[in-house]
């Protein structure tokens, strides 16, 4: 592998001089990252860091806050998504995304969950809804515990099975890019493994970016990680060679604990 | 202070104050319930004798005559009422949606006040305001002008119980459904309205138990009228409330006996309308309107 990771020509998104503002605060202040394809990249950092703003501009969930506003572009196979004619709503069909708290629909399913992404896009054929349903339990290692009675409702699931619902209903929709802001940070041990494990097989078929404030869990789980420190990119490279040969002093003495 | 100096029991002085305390409460509970009862009662006693199924199948008669019923002031209530609500329901659920989901517009927060103060109106100014428009435009009382007025009651109702039921649907529901690529307004009618339902049905229910017992906006738009309409335009038309109120102001026994028995069906219905919600939909007209 190439010494400077930043060299990597299969990235898959890009963000070119990312600036983002919650109304008077400057919460990203130039970001310039580039995500392989089918990795798993850590984004880490201390409280405050920017890491949850920069992946909410990345499907353009960021813009919905009241207040909020995103300069500079981000690349989407060549393509910036905050050009002017580019349609939100179709980038965040190829951009999907799971949040902090589990947050499974309560007036459906757990059927209805998986596939809510589809139906509420129109699918209809019942054949399809069936195989994507089982694909994307499968993928979120719930499918096991849930196909016995996939009518319950989705939220008389425990909190890590609910949180794999919200998995698999991100994947349903076949997104190419997976978004994960601290997706274990709700759950217990137990169930955190059990997500870790999907997020291994889920890089076969997408490109994952995962927020996480736990240093364990990014060295663990991710082939990349950018560490952020208020609004800016720190160091970026493979996880390997940041936890072991960290290049700034900042990530030196975040990994070492010296401040969190 | 010593730690041995403190007591370990309760002493007299306390158990006599919580007794104390404890009868107060008591009191003031029945000061408040027993005022209710004893209406119901009254109410129950002086109106039971006037209910048969001539009361509530017959047109009303005069004074004098035996056999007449509240019927048509019945179907007359039932009309307005439904039209009001066929008016004022998808207005006031659009518009609390509005309230709701675009809460930090400028429209919204203008538009949400003058809603409040449209809640709080007399309602006789709104029936003179509809008598003005419509009734002497038209030059007819009518159920249309009646429906007009009540729904004028209903409206500011539903908006605010819809806004305050969406208000009540976590936004990482809503975050959830964008970030699956699901459009602003679908993401607003299948997952936010759907989850918020319950609340938006209890909001419409209130409201119109709220106008079927309203009787100033009736009084100059739908007036008086002793026969099933055949014209929602150009015909006045008969309501219970109204009916109560010439009835018991008149100086016929018969017709006070009557009053008492449309008041009977009417705080029936109302009876109705809030156990209908308390079984249905699970808590009562009071609570949802103060969550």
């Amino acid at each position: 592998m190439s010494k400077n990771s930043q060299d990597l020509s299969l990235a898959k998104l890009e963000t070119r001089d990312l600036k983002a503002i919650y109304g008077k605060v400057q919460a990203l202040k130039g970001i310039n990252l580039r995500f392989p394809e089918n990795r798993v990249t850590a984004v880490m950092g201390p409280s405050g860091c920017g890491k949850s703003t920069l992946i909410r501009c990345l499907n353009r969930i960021h813009e919905l806050t009241p207040g909020a506003k995103v300069e500079g572009e981000v690349i989407l196979d060549g393509v910036n998504i905050y050009a002017p004619n580019v349609d939100p709503v179709a980038i965040r069909r190829r951009i999907g995304m799971v949040f902090q708290k589990p947050n499974p629909f309560p007036t459906m399913s757990i059927f209805d969950n998986a596939v809510a992404g589809l139906k509420l896009n129109g699918v209809r054929d019942k054949k399809k809804l069936n195989e994507l349903a089982e694909k994307s339990l499968r993928m979120a290692f719930l499918w096991d515990e849930v196909k016995g009675d996939l009518k319950k409702p989705g939220t008389a699931l425990s909190g890590g099975q609910q949180q794999r619902l919200c998995i698999a209903r991100a994947l349903a929709v076949q997104p190419e890019i997976l978004l994960m802001d601290e997706p274990c940070s709700a759950l217990d041990p137990i169930a955190t493994a059990k997500v870790e494990e999907s997020i291994f097989e889920l890089k076969k078929e997408f490109t994952v970016i995962i927020v996480t404030h736990n240093l364990q869990q990014a060295a663990r789980v991710s082939d990349y990680t950018a560490f952020m420190y208020l609004g800016k990119l720190e160091e970026f490279g493979e996880t390997a060679r940041v936890f072991e040969n960290p290049q700034s002093e900042l990530t030196e003495k975040y990994i070492t604990g010296k401040f969190g | 202070m010593e730690r041995t100096d403190l007591p370990l029991g309760i002493s007299l002085w306390r158990k006599i104050v919580n007794r104390l305390m404890f009868i107060l409460i008591i009191v003031a509970v029945l000061l408040a319930v027993v005022p209710l009862i004893l209406i119901l009662g009254d109410v129950a006693i002086k109106g039971a004798p006037a209910i048969n199924i001539d009361f509530l199948t017959h047109l009303p008669t005069g004074p004098t005559f035996s056999g007449g019923g509240i019927a048509s002031a019945v179907a007359g209530s039932f009309t307005m009422v439904g039209l009001a609500a066929l008016i004022s329901v998808p207005i006031g659920v659009g518009a609390g949606i509005f309230f709701s989901e675009w809460s930090s517009s400028k429209l919204s927060t203008i538009s949400g006040f003058m809603n409040d103060v449209l809640t709080g109106f007399p309602s006789m100014v709104i029936g003179l305001f509809v008598y003005i428009i419509i009734v002497l435009n038209t030059k007819h009382y009518s159920a249309f002008a009646g429906a007009v007025a009540l729904s004028f009651i209903m409206l500011p109702i539903v908006a605010r119980t819809t806004d305050e039921s969406l208000k009540l649907v976590p936004n990482t529901l809503r975050e959830a459904s964008m970030a699956l690529g699901v459009p602003r307004w679908k993401t607003i009618f299948r997952i936010v309205i759907s989850t918020g339902k319950t609340g938006l049905l209890t909001g419409v229910v209130l409201a119109i138990a709220r106008a079927t017992g309203e009787t100033a906006p009736l009084l100059f738009t739908a007036a008086t009228s002793t026969y099933y309409i055949t014209n929602l335009f150009t015909q006045p038309t008969g309501s219970m409330t109204v009916l109560i109120y010439n009835y018991a102001t008149s100086p016929y026994a018969t017709w006070v006996t009557q009053a008492w028995g449309a008041a009977l069906v009417l705080i029936l219905i109302m009876l109705g309308l809030n156990l209908f919600v308390k079984i249905v939909i699970g808590r009562n007209l009071t609570e949802a309107r103060m969550e």
